[in-house]
């Protein structure tokens, strides 16, 4: 489809800079991922603009989640993926030669639909990919400002060597949250964060997003309208176009959410 | 821009490198202990072939062991005696393992379910040569060996592995098969016989390939109820009848190199038939799995 | 179903059957050396001493030292054939490995004596020997029979059973909890032992318990290469005997009642040891899938 550039509507609350001044954090070009000869979502020309929260929402099936897992590179782990079209990130492709999944994970962080949490303590969620990435100086400090970050530290800052498990849906995706945001990302990814989630949770985590775009860029993916008009600066609309092979997704408006 | 590319540069740092290359040496261990394993099964394999091949002849297959000083001679007794003693084995554990197994699946309250399946594995883990012992105090005290003893002991063998397979191919019966025989107004035993169990036939028989293959090279249980031994062939289950893997077991112990070739040579004939059924097994039970999932 | 109940009635008075005739032929060897046998050493038959410890340190070492490799190797498999083979190789590795177990052990045992033990006693014993005979391990002088012999072999049946029990537990962990493991920038590896392995620890630790229990009952390829020898020596390429080789040694030339009968004493602490590590791995396996469920 087209490039389209974001529409300017003037927001009364809104005193920061409009999308066009920011720096484009991910430029997509033509950006098509098949999973084997099916394509999932097609020819997509999208930018992700520096601190703000932009949405991609559409019908499912449109493969609004193959689009987000596409900029971090988490199609990699489906072996049929096939990725065509160019990622971004700051300039540089992040399916170029010689880049290493590893690296792009390493700034692109991602919540996924249902909470996840590893099998661990509460502590050692967070801690654990600070210890991998080699970020284990001052590791108390990293985790209670992680979890103070993801609105958690006050329910567990005394229980913290227990396990995950124990925590309620909202809060284990809390502390998912926690856990992507340790490791100081440029950007956090969540696919549907909310979704499994009662309303009340919800919420929490839709409050935490208006905080957490000041130190980070989210990108956010839902199929509530509610949700991207609360949440969202910049919402990307992705539609099914039907083929005989069934459907594929492509964008087909982009602006300021309404 | 050009700060900020430099900034989030994609570029792997020097601990991403290390981490890297701690990950391709992971996987190449990893790697080296398949491929190991692979080779070790090859080398075996290559060796039985070898050594056996050049043992194999006619009389091999038709005469028994020469009368000591002579050459030549062959291990049809050997042979016979495999036949008979796994095909008696079977008849015993064949019938018995499904009645387990049906008990288990279909009628058993759950406490008691678990409790046989406990039982099963238990008996599974038992080490052969007890099982060799046990049938010899049972029933070769007092009264001698003879084949069918050594034929019990091997059935105890194979009751658990039967009886498993049996419980794998009847879980994957669809329920609405047996719903729909039920609601038919038929018992539970004619739903079973007329529908349960003929879907599973398949399945069972492919699990009793895999116990016979494992009947025919066990060795411990016939030491003490089958292996005194009259250099004769029979096939009357009454008299005591050499097996393959025992004379192999035999034969390694001489230290006549003519003996070890044959030992070679039976080994060759053995592997080949565990290998041929344990392989066909394998692809038969994949696809009457595939064809139950259907 | 009176039929399948008193079948499967049958095979619990098996079990039970069993466990009382061991008991029952033993008993004239337990009333004349009473438990004092567990831990008399040596099996003199001439004067009538019979005792098991020279065995049960013969079964002890060879096991664990079988465990001790077949641990690592196995886990490297499974994590192999789940995590790091390319998809095509995955089904053709497993069954190769699987075909491993269907080697009867009479013909490993015979492998053992005639390929193995010449090749380990003439090549790596000397090698070893050489380099590291200080160590009590590697002294005394090189065979082609005795215990780093037995380890072998019994490292080669222990492998494709842990392996594919491993195989099995690591494709079973969520693939939720590896995503989330990887987005966080993590390597393969980094993945396996940060999530994988925590994840399946309690049924890796049966696995490998059960792999125990088959070397410790290993009868026939382990009087093949063990070289059935006395005394309790630290050395590698010492020979032994297990308490499963000794019986089936001997037990066919056993011509008094004592000597069958101590056998047979012999058998039965065999069978206590199998039981107890069969039901460890049985009741690991029992609680961990609760553990997993409840979890959650």
């Amino acid at each position: 489809m087209r490039t389209v550039a974001p529409i300017e509507i003037a927001q009364p609350h809104e005193a920061s800079l409009s999308a066009s001044d920011r720096e484009a954090v991910f430029e997509t070009r033509g950006l098509t991922v098949s999973y084997g000869k099916v394509p999932a979502v097609s020819n997509v020309d999208l930018s992700i603009y520096r601190n703000l929260v932009t949405a991609i929402i559409g019908p499912s099936g449109c493969g609004k989640s193959t689009f987000l897992r596409s900029l971090n590179r988490m199609n990699d782990l489906v072996p049929s993926a096939k990725v065509e079209g160019e990622v971004l990130y700051h300039g540089q492709n992040i399916y170029g030669d010689g880049v290493d999944p590893v690296e792009v994970r390493r700034r692109i962080g991602m919540v996924f639909q249902k909470p996840n949490p590893f099998p661990k303590s509460i502590y050692d969620n967070v801690a654990w990919g600070l210890r991998v990435l080699g970020m284990k100086d001052d590791l108390d400090s990293r985790v209670e400002r992680a979890l103070t970050q993801a609105a958690l530290w006050d329910e567990v800052k005394d229980r913290l060597k227990k396990g995950a498990f124990g925590l309620s849906g909202g809060q284990q995706q809390r502390l998912c949250l926690a856990r992507a945001i340790a490791v100081e990302p440029d950007v956090v990814l969540l696919d549907e964060p909310a979704s499994a989630l009662d309303p009340i949770a919800t919420s929490k985590i839709e409050d935490l997003m208006h905080e957490l775009k000041n130190d980070y860029t989210l990108v956010i993916v839902t199929h509530n309208m509610q949700q991207a008009a609360r949440v969202a600066d910049l919402t990307a609309f992705f539609t099914l176009e039907r083929t005989e092979q069934g459907g594929h997704g492509v964008l087909v408006e982009y602006d300021e959410t309404p | 821009m050009t700060t900020d590319a430099a900034r989030f540069t994609l570029a792997p740092s020097r601990r991403t490198k290390r981490r890297k290359l701690v990950n391709v040496a992971m996987q190449g261990l990893a790697t080296l202990a398949a491929l190991s394993a692979v080779a070790v099964l090859a080398l075996v394999i290559v060796s039985v072939a070898q050594r056996g091949a050049a043992a194999l002849n006619l009389d091999f297959f038709t005469k028994t062991a020469a009368t000591f000083g002579e050459s030549g001679g062959g291990v049809a007794n050997a042979l016979v005696g495999s036949l008979v003693l796994v095909t008696l084995a079977t008849a015993l554990a064949l019938p018995i393992g499904v009645l387990i197994a049906l008990y288990v699946s279909e009628f058993a309250p759950p406490r008691v379910a678990d409790l046989a399946q406990l039982v099963l594995d238990v008996l599974n883990g038992l080490p052969s040569i007890i099982i060799g012992v046990f049938v010899y105090g049972l029933l070769v005290v007092g009264s001698g060996q003879a084949a069918w003893k050594g034929s019990f002991a091997l059935a105890i063998i194979m009751l658990p592995l039967v009886a498993r397979a049996t419980q794998e191919v009847l879980a994957l019966v669809p329920p609405t098969l047996r719903e729909g025989a039920l609601a038919l107004g038929a018992s539970r035993w004619r739903t079973v016989l007329g529908v349960v169990l003929p879907t599973s036939v398949g399945g069972i028989l492919t699990g009793t390939v895999l116990a016979v293959a494992r009947a025919a090279g066990e060795t411990a249980p016939l030491l003490f109820t089958t292996s005194i031994v009259a250099n004769t062939v029979t096939w009357d289950p009454r008299q005591p009848m050499l097996s393959i893997p025992l004379s192999i077991f035999q034969l390694s112990e001489s230290p006549d190199p003519a003996d070890h070739a044959r030992a070679w040579a039976l080994a060759l004939v053995l592997l080949s038939f565990i290998l041929v059924a344990s392989l066909t097994a394998r692809t038969l039970l994949a696809r009457s799995r595939r064809k139950l999932e259907r | 179903m009176g039929l399948t109940g008193a079948a499967t009635l049958a095979a619990f008075l098996l079990l039970f059957g069993i466990a009382w005739k061991i008991l029952d032929l033993s008993r004239p060897a337990i009333s004349r050396y009473g438990f004092g046998f567990i831990t008399h050493q040596g099996w003199d038959a001439v004067h009538k001493q019979f005792g098991a410890l020279d065995l049960i340190w013969g079964t002890a070492i060879t096991s664990f030292l079988a465990l001790l490799i077949a641990a690592p190797v196995s886990i490297a498999i499974g994590l192999y054939l789940s995590e790091l083979a390319p998809r095509g190789f995955r089904l053709i590795i497993s069954t190769l490995v699987e075909l491993l177990a269907a080697i009867p052990s009479v013909v490993l045992g015979l492998w053992g004596i005639l390929v193995l033990g010449p090749f380990v006693g003439a090549h790596i014993e000397p090698w070893l020997h050489r380099h590291l005979g200080f160590i009590p391990l590697f002294s005394g002088s090189p065979q082609n029979v005795g215990v780093l012999i037995a380890v072998l072999v019994l490292t080669i049946m222990i492998v494709p059973i842990c392996s594919s029990i491993c195989r099995e537990l690591f494709l079973s962990v969520p693939v939720e909890l590896e995503e989330g493991a990887m987005a966080l920038g993590a390597t393969r590896w980094e993945m396996v032992r940060g999530v994988v392995l925590p994840y399946t620890r309690s049924g890796v630790s049966a696995a490998l318990i059960l792999g125990l229990g088959r070397a410790v009952g290993e009868a026939i390829a382990v009087s093949m290469v063990l070289g059935a020898g006395f005394g309790i020596h630290w050395s590698l390429f010492a020979t032994g005997d297990t308490l499963a080789s000794k019986i089936a040694n001997q037990y066919q030339s056993a011509d008094t009642d004592i000597l069958r009968s101590s056998l047979v004493y012999l058998a039965g602490i065999l069978l206590i040891i199998s039981l107890v590590v069969n039901l460890a791995a049985q009741v690991i396996v029992r609680r961990f899938s609760h553990q997993r469920v409840g979890g959650t």
